[in-house]
């Protein structure tokens, strides 16, 4: 049985969304378009038995989630551009101590306080190299409201399976978008936990990694007195400055993401079968592309869209194997060319490669897609 | 033969420290784990949180649950420690630079919001950890290797910046009065709110040397011969109390502690 359906907005949808996932920790600080993700977990988390923190900055809202989940607690923090900046140490500092949270980003206009609070899409390299150092992120990006939802579920049970932050990627288009959507029964959905260690204190090796390349996560206040640290760490946690220990450790966090990435990427394609020319986009922009595309559909163009979900790690197989086929490629943004720079590493030379860019704080329209195709066909 | 204090508390295999010989940090440690070892607490059930500097090292030697987090903002992860699992003895340790410079924001809120936390700062009035520059403690004109020429800035009042922001139990020893120092954060920790605790510290590799202070037994004896106990200096005349510093208990006015706040929001609206 389908709950009722409701007008909801992006935004409300993600707490929703994380609230199934099972949040029982919010850490935040307002900034528009992300402010009405902490107003509705102040608001819900209560009422399940969670918690929600107005913190005095994103700084501290992002140690705050970390310090909430080694305690135990499903967490997450929202924002947008300033504060994402802000957030980026701590930020790495969950990567490498490889401890679960979700980050939302409803990306805005910048740099700085660029064009409050007109959608952009500037944070796509952000999101993947923000934090100093290399370090393994998974960022998602939702399309529509009930993808929000949907996706920030995704985004806990990947933050919990691979002890990664997780970052959903909004943009303002979709955060304060409202659909009419019908969400699924709780007990239709899926939630994973982390794995917890399985030995005693004395045996227990907090970042011993399993063959599958995750260590098992003890809570604080479970017995094991165990020592997290920024620092480059040897199994046992303490911080080590052997350069063979330190290099494996670096090599495993970002291992462990590419030995899973199957499971974790996820794109949407449509009538790429025959397409010629084939519109790449994320967010709120892959909805102008399909109106472009089905426009130009009827006037016979051959056009086809690629929409990665997971923008990190980008669906980089499936492009590689368009390439060989499809001649163009369009890669509509709300940036100067984030995404489009790693659409030229993959596809090479192999196609050609169109940009539409936009960075004036207004969403891109489907005549502007279809006006860049028509010059080149 | 370490201490018995030491082989129980301590990650022994984690010996020797990094601090220089010398350091006050050590023991500014050995202190909060008497005071724990007092107040007979549930060793699983207590978390230290630190930052980043020569103190913020202390947790890695201490055999509890620790967390070395980022510098300045050990009080911001501690506090969702807190709010996560509430039954957790939370501690934190941070320095002078990391707890008033870069941390100044979190330490003002930690203050503020009146969260079960107890914060030991261990004030070296210096940065330690990067070889010797100002901090927000170095008094004014003494040297750092950033104030060549003398300090301009001026020093906060650690205590009184905590007790003005609302924290409910302030207090302020040195490496020197070990036992004023045990019997404060015994009562920090049991003070069920924030608790913030200054432990002035040596720093004889930087501090000490920079400005002539001599040895580190040196710098401990003039801890002894300058610090008054606040108790005794309201009884002093002021004329006596001139080139001296206050130390004991500033604050102690218990008032309601914040996860317990939060619960009753939880208590009343919570759908089952
Ligand atoms: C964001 C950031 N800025 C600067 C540093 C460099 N840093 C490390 S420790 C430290 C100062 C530590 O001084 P204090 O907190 O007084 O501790 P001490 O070493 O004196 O015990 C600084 C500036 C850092 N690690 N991170
Ligand atoms: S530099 Fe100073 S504070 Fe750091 S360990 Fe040495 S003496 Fe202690």
């Amino acid at each position: 049985m389908k709950s009722k359906a409701r007008l909801m907005q992006g935004n409300e949808a993600c707490v929703e969304g994380a609230i199934a996932a099972g949040m029982k920790f919010f850490a935040g600080y307002p900034i528009t378009p992300s402010t009405e993700v902490a107003e509705i977990a102040a608001e819900k988390l209560p009422l399940v038995g969670g918690k929600f923190i107005q913190m005095e900055d994103e700084i501290a809202s992002m140690a705050a989630i970390i310090g909430a989940s080694l305690a135990g607690s499903k967490s997450m923090t929202a924002t947008s551009g300033p504060g994402f900046s802000l957030k980026q140490e701590n930020l790495g500092y969950a990567s490498l101590a490889e401890v679960p949270c979700v980050i939302v980003n409803v990306q805005r206009s910048g740099p700085s306080t660029g064009l409050p609070t007109s959608p952009a899409q500037g944070d796509i390299m952000q999101a993947r190299w923000g934090s100093h150092g290399d370090h393994p992120v998974i960022a998602l990006t939702p399309s529509s409201v009930r993808e929000t939802f949907d996706l920030t579920i995704k985004a806990f049970n990947l933050s919990e399976k691979y002890r990664v932050p997780v970052i959903l990627l909004m943009d303002e288009i979709i955060g304060h978008m409202r659909e009419r959507v019908e969400l699924p029964e709780i007990s239709e959905i899926e939630i994973i936990d982390r794995k917890k260690p399985t030995v005693s204190r004395e045996k227990y090796l907090p970042y011993k990694a399993d063959d599958d390349l995750i260590p098992p996560m003890a809570y604080y206040g479970d017995g094991y007195r165990f020592h997290v640290t920024g620092l480059a760490h040897d199994e046992t946690g303490f911080p080590t400055n052997n350069p063979a220990i330190a290099d494996k450790l670096y090599r495993r966090l970002l291992d462990k993401i590419e030995l899973h990435k199957n499971e974790i990427i996820e794109w949407e394609e449509q009538c790429t079968d025959d397409a010629d020319i084939v519109i790449i986009s994320i967010g709120g922009v892959s909805r102008a592309a399909d109106t472009a595309m089905k426009q130009l559909r009827q006037k016979g163009v051959k056009v086809g869209t690629y929409r990665p979900i997971t923008v990190w790690p980008f669906p980089e197989k499936r492009l590689i194997e368009l390439a060989d086929k499809v001649n163009t490629f369009v890669v509509a943004e709300m940036n100067l060319g984030q995404m489009a720079l790693e659409v030229e590493r993959i596809i090479k030379d192999k196609a050609e490669l169109i940009k539409v860019n936009k960075v004036n704080g207004e969403a891109i329209y489907p005549e502007e897609i279809i006006e860049k195709i028509e010059e080149v066909l | 033969m370490p201490s018995a204090i030491v082989s129980e508390y301590f990650r022994t295999n984690k010996l020797p420290q990094i601090w220089c010989p010398g350091c006050g940090h050590g023991i500014i440690t050995r202190a909060i784990t008497v005071a724990i070892d007092k107040l007979g607490l549930d060793r699983d059930k207590i978390c230290i949180v630190s930052g980043i500097g020569c103190s913020s090292r202390a947790p890695g030697y201490m055999d509890f649950d620790t967390l070395h987090t980022t510098h300045g903002r050990a009080l911001a992860f501690a506090t969702g420690i807190k709010m996560a699992n509430p039954d957790l003895k939370v501690i934190v340790i941070t320095g002078d630079g990391d707890a008033t410079a870069i941390g100044g924001n979190h330490l003002i809120h930690a203050c503020r919001r009146n969260i079960d936390i107890t914060a030991i700062i261990y004030n070296n009035n210096i940065y330690g950890m990067t070889g010797g520059q100002y901090s927000p403690t170095t008094p004014k004109f003494d040297k750092g290797t950033t104030a060549p020429y003398g300090n301009v800035d001026k020093a906060f009042d650690i205590p009184a910046l905590a007790a003005a922001a609302g924290a409910t139990y302030v207090g302020r020893s040195t490496a020197y009065h070990t036992q004023l120092l045990i019997s404060l954060i015994e009562n920090g920790i049991k003070n069920e709110g924030f608790s913030l605790i200054e432990a002035i510290s040596v720093c004889p590799t930087y501090y000490g040397r920079k400005n002539k202070k001599g040895s580190a037994v040196e710098m401990l004896e003039w801890q002894k011969n300058h610090a008054v106990n606040i108790a005794a200096a309201s009884k002093m005349a002021p004329e006596s109390l001139d080139g001296k510093f206050l130390i004991g208990e500033f604050k102690n006015s218990p008032e309601p502690e914040y996860t317990k706040e939060y619960q009753k929001i939880i208590d009343m609206f919570k759908k089952e």
